[in-house]
């Protein structure tokens, strides 16, 4: 058995005080000062707390944080003053994909390196769109691998990244198949490069440092490569340089001495790869292709032609096509392409790789069952770091999440937690599918239920046609 | 008294030696609906009157409100705090004693509580927790004129879109005594003992750990009110547990806690629990916090350590083996009847068949959507299919099998009002499982921290000593059982409007089901 995947985390305590759900609204005018007060009682002692923090605080954000919501101080309160609310703060938070909720789980997880647990059953809604209309699958009778995820059995989540051979041909017993070069990676996850407006340079060397914890790699602009610090040098297996259009290829001892490298798709794409491969033929190239109008087809057009080894298709950063007016989402546009490529019978042959819209760890498991090998995240990433996704930064304000200010030690323990409790809650998605290798999640689309398949077979077939969509 | 066991004539002879040795006296709980006030001082209520400081102290008000919202005790010179909860709201305007109207000074001002919004969440909306609560108070569905809306949630989808189609009056006219809302148990004809439930529906597996001993009490005693059951959970069978036994399920699960020959000889029904919906395809969680001296001594574990429950049985790999498990359970208890409890995966079907085959006598399939202790979130929301596919799914092919008749399907997983469950039953299932509404009627408002630290902060899902103070065994028993005898009384009316005399008439009734997102054109045959 190989050397079992680990990552190692410790708590990260965040530096500001967390935007809570709820808030408690105190009307101190009538309070009868009561020698027992409900705000002792609270079985989380969020008043304490609170008071504590309101000691040293030097800006007015508070009464708001972790109160769970539970009633019992307001109503046990003697003269009833007490009232609870939503927090306004927290409601607007994020966008409507990244939605405050997407941001608490987000932060807790970068915090505790733990799986979100919870009581009470599902709380959310029936369906919805994006990943939220599909379920995965498990089953009672194929033997799940519960003791995978308690360490008893193996589950793999390692997967490769590079050009498959259709077929393994052998002359006098030996293998007579030239073997292309393959990336392996521990986890079906890396690092992509952020949207523009969102880039920080100095988060660039603790970005690295978490793809060497982490074992994954990271994807960013050659003409960063400056800002990745002095060990970079070292760290070349875990880079991916990225270039663009018309940025000139890096130096031959780096194509040398790098694993991945990506390319802009373009009409060169086919004249860049064999510049590249003249340099460094063992180096897995992978084209970039953005979820636009032509997207679909083009990532489908390249998987054809046998130079090609890598696609990473690209949606905006909610997981919605590029530039259409209905946009369709990552997980259809990469169902579409899987399965044409899988008609084709060239799947195998190709990787694909996705980014965009992938905000949960249930969505990094639900992206690979459509049919991407690998995903690429950053937004996650940054929301580990306390980010409020307010878009401050993006216009040019003040970050009210001092980005600026986190220290290596806090950001890279903060961004390696998310990963590594992203990395559990797929092992445990697995183990409740019975599957024990992400290899072999990648499209098994069989292990899902897709709501619109699902309805129109139980629903459908009692009450007609379905008219809200 | 003796157990109903005892009663069976002839079944002692049968019965290996050891059967029933431990059987102890069993206890009666009368049905009897009686006030059960809520637990709390301030009740959350859903209008709430604001008193402007022009208010004369004219005491009209007081006069007025029927219902005694307003407080002005003699020799006070303040209001006390009103008993909103009792306030009907905006509905009154229409009446001739609307407080806000009447105030001479118009003093008075009525709004909708903003707390509200804090409270519940999609599929238990703030109205069906408070509407809840005022069945487990007062054993009757809340007046329409408080114009709570708790006969459907808000997730957009399954039972909150589906509506009954009643006709415009009952086909016949019968008279509520004539109505019987009960469903057997058995339906194999194997020998084994006839189980007959007075109401379609039984208490779902909660174990102690999961929450406190008081709970799983007041869900026993209302259980043997209502002549249906309860089911320990994964957890084992507590001392105190045994005056009730008549109605109570062992649960055996994946973890095999606290399972022990006596504690399945003692029981009616003996239930495996394969998966649970919450977490399907993972076994049960007890986090460290909980595992007190108590829990730890139960289920033959170590004080403080987290228990996770493998998944599978690891001695099941297929239905003979499942088969083989039955047989061991026949063998040892030979009066009691087998459920198989499973989660809801694309193959449900194939799984209630197969464990039909092996011997079960109810088939109980726990929907994806499903309440739990703890679970992961992942778990909850993404794993496995809603209940309400897969009730469809399994109910079509037993009777494509042939073998409708000969098995009882039981379903959970988020059912959570008398209007739930007629819509399950009338997809196809026999009959259901409840436990969140229960947690409702004693004061659970769906925070959802019952794994948290020493558990829930409202004293259900909690075995520390200090919180579970908060609910006592009289008041939780009667809070279940005017639950309960509000459902009773749902279902009967319901049932009325169709002119049904049994509940078995409403079973895989989808014609007289209408989906608000269809056009409802297809025609179907009943
Ligand atoms: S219980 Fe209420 S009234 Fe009494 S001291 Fe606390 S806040 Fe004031
Ligand atoms: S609502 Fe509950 S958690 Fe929040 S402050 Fe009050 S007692 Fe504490
Ligand atoms: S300003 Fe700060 S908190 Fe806001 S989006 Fe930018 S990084 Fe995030
Ligand atoms: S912790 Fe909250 S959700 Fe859980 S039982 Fe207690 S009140 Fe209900």
């Amino acid at each position: 058995m190989p050397k079992k995947y680990h990552i190692e985390t410790k708590k990260v305590a965040p530096r500001l005080p967390k935007i809570g759900k709820f808030g408690i609204v105190d009307w101190h005018e009538d309070c009868a000062r009561c020698h027992n007060c409900v705000k002792k009682a609270c079985v989380y002692d969020r008043y304490r707390q609170e008071m504590e923090y309101i000691k040293d605080l030097d800006e007015f954000n508070a009464m708001f944080f972790e109160c769970m919501g539970c009633f019992s101080c307001v109503q046990k309160c003697t003269k009833g003053l007490l009232a609870l609310t939503v927090n306004p703060e927290y409601e607007r938070m994020g966008n409507g994909y990244f939605t405050p909720d997407i941001i608490l789980t987000t932060w807790n997880q970068a915090e505790t390196a733990g799986i979100p647990v919870s009581g009470a059953g599902y709380r959310g809604k029936f369906t919805g769109t994006g990943f939220d209309s599909m379920w995965t699958d498990m089953s009672e009778i194929v033997r799940p691998t519960r003791d995978g995820i308690h360490g008893r059995e193996y589950i793999s989540t390692s997967v490769d990244i590079g050009r498959k051979p259709k077929l393994l041909s052998f002359e006098d017993n030996r293998l007579a198949t030239a073997l292309p070069p393959l990336v392996d990676l521990p986890a079906p996850i890396i690092i992509d490069i952020f949207p523009e407006k969102y880039q920080f340079s100095h988060l660039m060397p603790m970005l690295l440092a978490v793809a060497v914890k982490t074992g994954t790699m990271m994807i960013v602009g050659w003409e960063q490569n400056g800002l990745l610090g002095a060990d970079k040098e070292k760290h070349l297996s875990n880079i991916i340089f990225y270039l663009g259009k018309d940025t000139p290829l890096p130096t031959p001892e780096i194509l040398k001495k790098s694993r991945l490298i990506e390319i802009a798709d373009n009409n060169k794409t086919e004249q860049r790869i064999k510049e590249i491969k003249a340099v460094n033929p063992e180096l897995v190239v992978a084209v970039r292709v953005e979820l636009d109008s032509h997207g679909k087809e083009r990532s489908i057009e390249l998987a054809r032609n046998p130079i090609i080894e890598v696609i990473h298709i690209v949606s905006d950063m909610n997981g919605n096509q590029i530039g259409a007016e209905k946009p369709e989402f990552i997980k259809d546009m990469t169902r579409h392409i899987h399965t044409s490529l899988v008609k084709s019978g060239i799947r195998d042959e190709v990787t694909i790789i996705a980014s965009g819209g992938i905000a949960l760890a249930e969505h990094m498991a639900k992206e690979i069952i459509c049919g991407a090998d690998v995903i690429a995240i950053n937004m996650p990433l940054l929301l580990a770091l306390e980010c409020r996704f307010c878009a401050n930064c993006r216009d040019g304000f003040a970050c009210p999440a001092k980005i600026e200010n986190i220290t290596a030690q806090y950001g890279i323990g903060r961004m390696t937690n998310l990963i590594a409790a992203w990395h559990d809650q797929l092992i445990e998605v697995m183990g409740a599918m019975g599957i024990r290798e992400a290899r072999r999640l990648r499209g098994e689309t069989g292990r899902a239920l897709f709501f619109d398949d699902i309805e129109e077979e139980i629903f459908g077939r009692l009450f007609g046609k379905r008219i809200r969509v | 008294m003796e157990g109903s066991l005892a009663k069976e004539s002839g079944f002692r002879e049968i019965l290996p030696e050891n059967t029933m040795r431990t059987l102890v006296p069993q206890v009666e709980v009368p049905r009897e609906v009686k006030p059960a006030p809520p637990r709390y001082r301030n009740e959350i209520a859903k209008y709430i009157i604001r008193r402007g400081s022009n208010c004369t102290l004219c005491g009209k008000c007081v006069q007025v409100c029927p219902y005694g919202v307003h407080v002005l005790k003699t020799g006070y010179k303040l209001f006390a705090a009103p008993h909103l909860n009792v306030c009907v709201g905006p509905s009154c305007r229409k009446t001739d004693h609307y407080c806000i109207d009447i105030c001479p000074k118009k003093a008075l001002k009525m709004v909708e509580n903003p707390m509200l919004k804090a409270m519940g969440d999609y599929r238990w909306t703030p109205d069906m927790i408070m509407a809840t609560w005022k069945m487990a108070e007062t054993g009757e569905s809340p007046s329409p004129e408080y114009g709570y809306e708790y006969e459907t949630g808000a997730s957009g989808g399954g039972f909150d879109r589906l509506r009954f189609k009643f006709p415009e009056k009952p086909p016949i006219e019968l008279r509520e005594d004539e109505i019987d809302i009960g469903i057997v148990l058995n339906r194999r004809d194997d020998g084994r003992p006839q189980v007959k439930i007075d109401v379609p529906w039984y208490g779902g597996g909660m174990s102690f750990g999961s929450v406190s001993n008081v709970v799983q009490l007041s869900k026993a005693r209302a259980a043997v009110a209502f002549n249906t059951f309860t089911c320990t959970g994964e957890g084992g069978y507590m001392e105190r547990m045994k005056p009730y036994d008549d109605h109570v399920i062992t649960q055996i699960a994946t973890g095999l806690f606290g399972v022990r020959e006596e504690t399945i000889q003692r029981v009616r029904i003996v239930e495996f629990k394969y998966a649970q919906g919450a977490k399907p395809g993972l076994g049960g969680h007890l986090l460290a916090d909980k595992v007190t001296h108590a829990v730890a001594k139960m289920r033959e574990t170590v004080l403080g350590i987290s228990l996770f429950s493998p998944f599978p049985f690891h001695s099941v790999y297929s239905i003979e083996d499942h088969q083989k498990h039955m047989d061991w359970i026949k063998h040892v208890n030979r009066r009691t009847l087998i459920s198989t409890k499973v989660s809801t995966p694309n193959d449900v079907d194939m799984v209630a068949v197969g464990s039909y085959s092996a011997g079960t006598h109810i088939v109980h399939l726990d929907g994806g959507y499903g309440g739990t202790g703890a679970a992961p979130d992942i778990a909850k929301k993404n794993i496995a299919m809603p209940i309400e596919y897969g009730i469809v799914k399994v109910h079509r092919f037993l009777e494509q099998e042939g073998i409708r008749d000969k098995v009882t399907l039981i379903v959970s997983g988020g059912l959570r009002t008398p209007h739930d469950i007629a819509k399950a039953i009338a997809l196809g299932a026999d009959g259901v499982v409840v436990g969140t509404s229960e947690l409702v009627a004693l004061g659970c408002i769906r925070c959802s921290r019952c794994e948290s630290g020493r558990g829930c902060p409202r004293g259900i899902a909690t075995t520390d000593a200090e919180l579970a103070q908060g609910v006592d065994l009289e008041w939780g028993t009667q809070r279940i059982i005017n639950l309960y005898s509000a459902w009773r009384k749902e279902l009967i009316a319901l049932l009325k409007r169709f002119g049904m005399r049994s509940i078995n008439e409403l079973r895989g009734r989808t014609d007289l089901l209408m989906h608000l997102d269809y056009t409802n054109d297809v025609e179907t045959d009943t």
